[in-house]
């Protein structure tokens, strides 16, 4: 069996750091000690496959029991792909969010806010043949942390994904277009390249958005791709 | 070509997205050798992190439609975590090297920005002793940081610390 292609080193800055002195909680719980680079094998090259069998789609987050959540109705869709361009179909993708008020149905959030009865916060969708996903839901609100005095999160969404291996483990937030919080808030902040960390703005499209009923946003989502050259065996 | 997406910190709500059954990848019915997996997360105080999620991936035994070969476990208040899963075998290496048992984990919290990446091998199989990524570990107390112990009859236990004292070797994958 061939070696599987290795993974491309993400570019400088493009990535957060695990030490990043202005996210408090990082303090404790970064690894001080040098990462041990492992070759891509068939551990990290393969990964996952969720059939919509076991895992069913919950695509629609703005209803629960057909009642409507409260806030501003979203659709969000984009294109899950990766860095060669190319589509990775059926492939999950999580969500979950807080709800128009900017609560999180979570025992563990005790901001005061309220609750939405008709909102849970979460979704998974698959993507299709041509990487393309899509999920309605509401417009999450911005809720306080204890980062720092006065810290409040920007409007985000949750997201989870996959790929086809194991390397290409994405964990992420999409934000909203023109938020005046982003340039405050050290978790966006956290990726020192701009160009990088604008890629987790959402774009408003009118063309997505339906009359009458509600915004829509377009998020693509790139997961790593293999290095061009491939390293010889060691 | 576009760059891959930057990752942002799972957050501590991540639990709306927990299935607890998802710690059992035998629940389909999948056959083999049963085994627990626990574990503790722990961070530079050696305090607890309650809000870790601990995921695993095997590639053997191949995962099918009765083995999903990936599991996701919460940690508790104590930074405990659990899986029931079937114990691998040997796995493909590069070149013609093969790769001792193990499982892939994948370390998600409050206060990691990017998934944490490491592996859980078993300590006292003699393949050990020729794993490439073992073997690419010099220090003996770093390795032992990758290698549970079979605390009893097919139960293997590894705390894993994000920091100080008896690290865990993270990896870049």
């Amino acid at each position: 069996m061939p070696d599987p292609a290795l993974f491309r080193t993400p570019a400088a800055g493009s990535q957060p750091l695990y030490d990043t002195p202005s996210y408090g909680s990082t303090a404790k719980r970064h690894p001080k000690i040098a990462l041990v680079p492992v070759p891509t094998t068939l551990t990290e090259a393969s990964g996952p496959r969720f059939s919509p069998h076991h895992f069913p789609a919950i695509a629609d987050l703005s209803t629960l029991a057909g009642k409507p959540a409260l806030g501003e109705r979203i659709i969000v869709e984009g294109r899950v792909m990766d860095e060669d361009g190319r589509p990775i179909p059926h492939t999950m993708v999580e969500i979950w969010q807080a709800n128009a008020a900017g609560r999180y149905d979570h025992p563990g959030d005790q901001h005061d806010a309220p609750l939405d009865p008709n909102f849970h916060g979460e979704g998974r969708v698959f993507s299709d043949e041509e990487g393309r996903y899509r999920f309605v839901s509401i417009k999450p609100g911005s809720y306080p942390w204890r980062n720092h005095p006065n810290a409040w999160r920007p409007n985000h969404i949750h997201f989870s994904l996959f790929g086809a291996g194991f390397a290409q483990r994405l964990i992420t937030q999409m934000y909203f277009p023109g938020d005046p919080l982003l340039e405050l808030d050290p978790i966006y902040l956290a990726i020192a390249d701009r160009a990088a960390r604008e890629r987790l703005i959402a774009r408003f499209d009118i063309a997505l958005t339906k009359p009458e009923w509600a915004l829509g946003y377009r998020f693509d989502i790139v997961l790593r791709g293999r290095a061009a050259t491939p390293m010889e065996n060691a | 070509m576009p760059p891959a997406t930057p990752n942002q910190t799972i957050g501590p709500y991540w639990h709306l997205i927990e299935h607890p059954e998802w710690a059992d990848l035998t629940r389909f019915g999948a056959n083999g050798e049963a085994i627990t997996i626990s574990g503790r997360v722990l961070d530079g105080d050696g305090d607890a992190v309650a809000d870790a999620a601990v995921e695993i991936w095997q590639a053997d035994p191949p995962a099918d439609d009765r083995f999903p070969g990936f599991g996701r476990a919460r940690c508790d208040t104590e930074g405990r975590f659990h899986f029931r899963t079937l114990k691998p075998g040997p796995v493909a290496g590069r070149g013609n090297a093969w790769q001792a048992p193990h499982l892939a984990l994948a370390l998600h919290a409050r206060g990691i920005l990017k998934p944490l990446f490491s592996r859980l091998y078993f300590a006292g199989d003699p393949r050990n002793e020729t794993d490439p990524l073992l073997a690419s570990i010099a220090d003996s107390a770093r390795r032992a940081t990758l290698l549970a112990d079979e605390v009893a009859p097919a139960h293997w236990h590894l705390d894993i610390r994000l920091q100080g004292a008896g690290e865990t070797v993270f990896l870049e994958l």
